[in-house]
């Protein structure tokens, strides 16, 4: 028999659980009734009772007296199968609230009987030391007392030296983890402690060093973890924010969360994709050059599709007559940086991958540092003495870079791919004269246009990502929108190219303003 | 010995608008001198005043670039399909003036 068995069993010999259908009936009678639900954030956003609080349980006593009002108000507690609720509503009562329940059965019996779902609230900032307020502040104050404590440097030579005699224990949300945790932390929801402690670290003379985000619902969990006869458990002084503060090792899990399992299920749906496609484009680094007619659509799919870090180079600000193809952007924006407005409009539609922008104008001083922290450069600039400068650097470093070009009802794309096909330079030796090369702005350009070619560019990267289907590697594939035409080049390496040739060693950057006679 | 020619918009002025024309000739370079007695103009966008093609434009022969089989002396069958790709810069940005240079 566990410690687990014995205490659950005392908890349902004092704390009422009631079936769903109460719930339901408290909940319509709208006689003053709290219902809270103490899940992880991420199972609450699939869906909650109508009405319910959300307060997780690894926050709850922290927050509790902040967000429940009357201390004899009839709160009822809910998780996902009706086990946590008890624990938890035994920690509400020892903030004092005296008519706490719990819901037979959790959430999961609630919707097996039909009863009505409600959409999450949006999830509000939580801290932890911050949060404590009355009650919750002087439980904290004890606990910091009575709960030993170590410093992350501490910590850090006794795990060295422990011979695994000692283990790092992440009591946060699965949620939290995305942002960094410490390497070879066991992961156990301050939630699920005591559900799980026990089957998942059954040595309970293991020294337990348990971090939350600063070091406050750790000093919960070690009080559990020691009344559960983990003896040796501590806590990590400032937590997970004083170790990344010492400079001490983090990391950045692989894996998917929930909610990107979520919003990515069309793509994990697909043999082709997957899970691991779908992290490899997590993992994945793009460089857009340029947000305007062709960065738009590409910059918009590669958020939209999950490329973990996104980057954006433009030294522009938004203009009223950009706005018939630049989707990014919008009128309200006027004025604004190009940089500023693609991020606001991509963390937008992604909160989960990383916008790097980089507002200032390429060139051959500072593209080495920009295009190193990139794996794809996707080129949808507007000039030829860029181009050239994107080609150049690119062959020098090795990167694809996809690149879409457009001329009024003209496009261009292709993939230019050092050592695996040709260069830019291959293609075209040498840019047009000024003269013989009209500008967009007396030329024009249908607003679509861009926004085809540039989802061209777009697909082509994530091709490069998932190493799937045949790239337009030494094809030119052009398009004529009057006559909804595309057509397809055959391109090949230039054996004396001036870059690229095989055993040439990289020229050097060049002047490109005047080679390009501007 | 017809083929076919395909023109790209910026050159489309010297065809009225047409993305497309018959031409006659059994080499590119017979294409392009006959294309020339019937839109004037056209031959110097393509060809540099020395004779060779323009660095910035490529052409091809049945999706294969010239440059890499005869060049201008490559020799064409009837039906063949020749396509003139020029460089385009232009990502939809705007003017940028201090370059003085427009941009697609």
């Amino acid at each position: 028999m566990s410690v687990k068995d014995d205490w659950q069993r005392k908890l349902r010999s004092e704390i009422s659980e009631v079936a769903p259908e109460a719930v339901a009936d408290a909940l319509q009678s709208g006689k003053g009734v709290t219902v809270v639900d103490v899940r992880e954030g991420e199972e609450y956003r699939q869906g909650r009772i109508p009405g319910a609080l959300h307060l997780p349980r690894g926050f709850l006593e922290i927050e509790a007296p902040s967000k429940l009002g009357d201390r004899k108000g009839r709160i009822i507690a809910y998780c996902a199968g009706g086990v946590r609720s008890l624990f938890a509503a035994e920690a509400l009562r020892k903030l004092g609230y005296t008519n706490v329940e719990s819901m037979a059965g959790g959430f999961g019996r609630w919707k097996a009987n039909g009863h009505p779902i409600a959409e999450p609230e949006p999830a509000p900032r939580r801290s932890e030391a911050d949060g404590a307020k009355g009650p919750s502040a002087e439980w904290v104050a004890r606990l910091q007392k009575e709960v030993p404590a170590i410093s992350p440097v501490e910590a850090r030579k006794v795990l060295e030296a422990s011979n695994g005699s000692a283990l790092l224990l992440d009591v946060r949300e699965s949620d939290e983890l995305r942002e960094g945790r410490i390497p070879g932390a066991v992961h156990l929801p301050r939630g699920f402690l005591e559900l799980k402690v026990e089957a998942m670290l059954p040595d309970r003379g293991l020294k337990l060093i348990a971090y939350s985000t600063d070091g406050t619902r750790s000093l919960f969990a070690v009080d559990t973890l020691r009344r559960m006869g983990y003896a040796n458990a501590v806590t990590l002084a400032g937590g997970y924010t004083a170790w990344a503060k010492a400079g001490l090792p983090t990391e950045v899990p692989e894996g998917l969360t929930a909610r990107e399992r979520e919003r990515y299920m069309r793509h994990i749906t697909m043999d082709e994709v997957g899970e691991a496609g779908q992290l490899r484009l997590k993992k994945a680094r793009v460089l857009c050059i340029g947000a305007g007619g062709l960065g738009s659509p590409s910059a918009y799919y590669l958020a939209a599709a999950g490329v973990g870090t996104l980057g954006i180079i433009d030294f522009d600000v938004v203009d009223r007559t950009n706005l018939q193809r630049q989707i990014l952007h919008s009128d309200d924006r006027i004025g604004m940086k190009k940089t500023e407005s693609a991020r606001r409009t991509l963390e937008a539609l992604n909160p989960d991958i990383r916008i790097v922008t980089h507002d200032e104008r390429l060139s051959s001083a500072n593209i080495d540092a920009i295009v190193s922290g990139y794996e794809i450069i996707v080129d949808g600039c507007d000039n030829f003495p860029t181009r050239y400068l994107v080609n150049d650097a690119c062959v020098k470093h090795g990167k694809p870079n996809v690149h879409g070009s457009i001329y009024r009802f003209d496009g261009q794309v292709t993939v230019f791919w050092p050592g695996k096909g040709p260069c830019y330079r291959c293609l075209y030796p040498e840019p047009p004269p000024p003269e013989m090369a009209p500008s967009c702005a007396e030329a024009g350009v249908l607003g679509v246009l861009p926004g085809i070619i540039g989802s061209l560019e777009a697909m082509e990267a994530i091709k490069i990502v998932l190493e799937r289907g045949d790239l337009l590697v030494g094809r030119l594939l052009i398009y004529d929108a009057l006559e909804a035409r595309f057509r397809e080049l055959k391109l090949r390496r230039d054996p004396n190219c001036a870059y690229c040739a095989p055993g040439r060693v990289f020229p050097g950057y060049t002047d490109y303003n005047q080679f390009c006679g501007v | 010995m017809s083929v076919l020619l395909r023109i790209p918009t910026p050159l489309r002025k010297f065809t009225g608008g047409k993305p497309e024309i018959a031409a006659e000739g059994a080499s590119v370079r017979e294409v392009l001198d006959n294309v020339e007695a019937v839109h004037p103009g056209m031959r110097e966008k393509i060809l540099e005043p020395a004779g060779g093609v323009r660095r910035f434009i490529n052409v091809f022969v049945n999706g294969e670039d010239i440059r890499h089989s005869q060049g201008l002396d490559t020799r064409l069958e009837p039906g063949d399909e020749l396509t003139i790709v020029p460089a385009i810069a232009g990502g939809g940005g705007e003017l940028e003036s201090e370059h003085g240079r427009g941009r697609g």
